[in-house]
């Protein structure tokens, strides 16, 4: 080891938390602190620097958006007048309420992220193999990597994820298209552009509950409005005017029925995932397997699905990157203190937002190795540059 | 073989790291083991880790807890279309700030002095609970002074 990573070291002993004279290189990995979202591992995208995310393919996404705009334009410009004139007024403003909170939840699906599990340390991940190849045989192939657990007298198998270098924990999926485990994995949404999984089910539930509630409404209000005008008519008008109507026909069953359906997965504590492979239906194990995770209380279920705290994000988006160091060195965001003690924070937590320049604190006390390790575990050349 | 907070700052070593898996026989809660892993056999006594563990267990069931400040929660956030996280702190965010209190405290004063340091588990996805086992230094030879030179060149 040479001396002059003790220089870099040195002004942190410093009583004034900004010192003045840095060594080049360290300037220069101050300059580029980049957030996590930046070397996230997986295939979304970000936007805000950070504070929304979604899946890669958003493709459809402005599609659904732009049906319920329009239908619900073509509503309001054609067929509220009339139902204002000889109804009552409170149609079109029930219906902008329903379009509002349809649009708001449709916005906080797309761009809330869903339960994304980063991805193990390599520590971490090493720790794991070790474990693993400490349980197996060197005589012949290992078995699957599974682990049994037993969850409220029900035995679970979780499966090991060759990605995230982790065993998933129970109701955990991998979904490839957004290369990421998910936790309580749904489904993976293509109208919204997004995983839904456990922390945005419950706006994907008041989604899809609010745009049936405004399919039906505008359905059937375009059909009052038909009825009571008794006229036929012909001609690009009368199409554009009765378009919301047929919008409305074709998308209120499958909206309905999907409606139906996730309310059953709510009373119950089923994913869709769980349900479409049939883990706790018992058809082939012949034994008594129900669902571990459910209250067995209808209420219950619904409360703790959709009124149940809301976890934070575990990916930590905003957050900079620190720069880690070989695993034979420590590196530790530090809070440099006026010198008190207990002013230390050793344990590296959430990074806080007004610490925009805590790697400048970190204990290089080696020179830096060719990889430097990230939290996502993967080699981050840039953060040498 | 006393360390204290600064010393590990100065000249860290660290021998290993032993991670502490979730416990899910209770569901998907968050829970973490309680058995005393053997790496830590020498380090630190087993009553004292297993607290450690049994304390933040208690924590993250008071965050998860289902109940009626929960509903309301919900029930709130529901009627302002979710725009109310915006501007408050949800229970969960507030429970995992004491967590990190909590986890800060133990390190000045159980684990730095044995040579060990906890992780917040928030940090690693609330998988694992991360402990940093440093190398076993025999002398206490560094004082935490600032000059660091004296404490990297032990190596």
């Amino acid at each position: 080891m040479n001396n002059c990573e003790y220089q870099q070291i040195e002004p942190l002993s410093l009583p004034n938390p900004t010192p003045p004279p840095r060594p080049a290189a360290v300037e220069e990995e101050e300059e580029k602190a980049r957030r996590k979202w930046e070397v996230f591992p997986g295939k979304n995208r970000f936007y805000c620097d950070g504070r929304f995310i979604v899946a890669q393919q958003s493709g459809v996404l402005p599609l659904t958006l732009g049906l319920i705009l329009v239908t619900t334009v073509l509503f309001f410009v054609f067929d509220c007048p009339f139902l204002v004139k000889h109804l009552t007024v409170f149609i079109p403003a029930i219906g902008g309420v329903l379009f509002v909170f349809a649009v708001i939840s449709l916005l906080q699906t797309s761009f809330t992220d869903p339960g994304i599990l980063p991805r193990a340390t390599p520590d971490e991940a090493a720790y794991i193999e070790k474990q693993i190849d400490n349980s197996g045989s060197s005589t012949y192939q290992p078995p699957p990597r599974t682990k049994e657990v037993v969850i409220n007298q029900q035995v679970v198998k979780l499966k090991y994820c060759f990605t995230c270098k982790m065993f998933r924990p129970p109701r955990t999926s991998h979904c490839s298209l957004c290369d990421n485990c998910v936790e309580r994995f749904d489904h993976h949404c293509p109208w919204v552009g997004n995983c839904v999984g456990k922390r945005n089910y419950r706006f994907f539930y008041t989604f899809i509950v609010s745009l049936s509630f405004l399919t039906a409404f505008i359905f059937g209000c375009v059909a009052t409005h038909l009825a009571l005008r008794a006229q036929g008519g012909r001609g690009l008008i009368f199409a554009l005017q009765e378009s919301p109507l047929v919008i409305c026909f074709l998308s209120v069953w499958s909206i309905l029925g999907l409606s139906g359906f996730h309310t059953y997965l709510v009373a119950s504590n089923l994913t869709t995932n769980e349900d479409i492979k049939g883990s706790w239906s018992g058809k082939s194990e012949a034994e008594d397997t129900g669902n571990p995770y459910s209250y067995n209380n209808i209420l219950t279920n619904c409360c703790s699905v959709l009124c149940g705290p809301m976890p934070p994000s575990l990916i930590d988006r905003r957050g900079f990157v620190p720069v880690e160091q070989s695993s034979q060195t420590v590196s530790m965001e530090m809070v440099l203190p006026m010198p008190a003690a207990k002013e230390i924070k050793v344990v590296g937590g959430p990074t806080p937002s007004q610490l925009p320049p805590s790697r400048a604190l970190q204990v290089p006390s080696s020179p830096l190795p060719a990889t430097p390790l990230s939290l996502t575990g993967r080699p981050q050349f840039s953060c040498l540059f | 073989m006393f360390h204290n907070l600064q010393e590990l700052r100065q000249s860290p070593s660290l021998a290993t790291k032993v991670f502490i898996q979730r416990d899910y026989s209770e569901g998907t809660v968050c829970r973490f083991q309680i058995k005393f892993p053997s790496e830590l056999g020498s380090r630190i006594e087993r009553t004292l880790f297993e607290d450690t563990v049994k304390t933040l267990n208690t924590y993250y069931a008071e965050a998860e807890k289902v109940g009626g400040q929960s509903y309301m929660e919900g029930c709130l956030a529901c009627a302002t279309a979710y725009f109310i996280f915006l501007c408050m702190e949800t229970r969960y965010e507030k429970v995992l700030k004491k967590i990190s209190g909590y986890i800060q405290e133990q390190n000045e004063k159980i684990y730095a002095p044995r040579g060990l340091l906890l992780t917040d588990p928030v940090e690693r996805g609330m998988r694992v609970i991360e402990v940093s086992v440093f190398e076993d230094r025999g002398s206490s030879g560094s004082s935490p002074s600032s000059n660091v030179s004296s404490g990297i060149s032990q190596r």
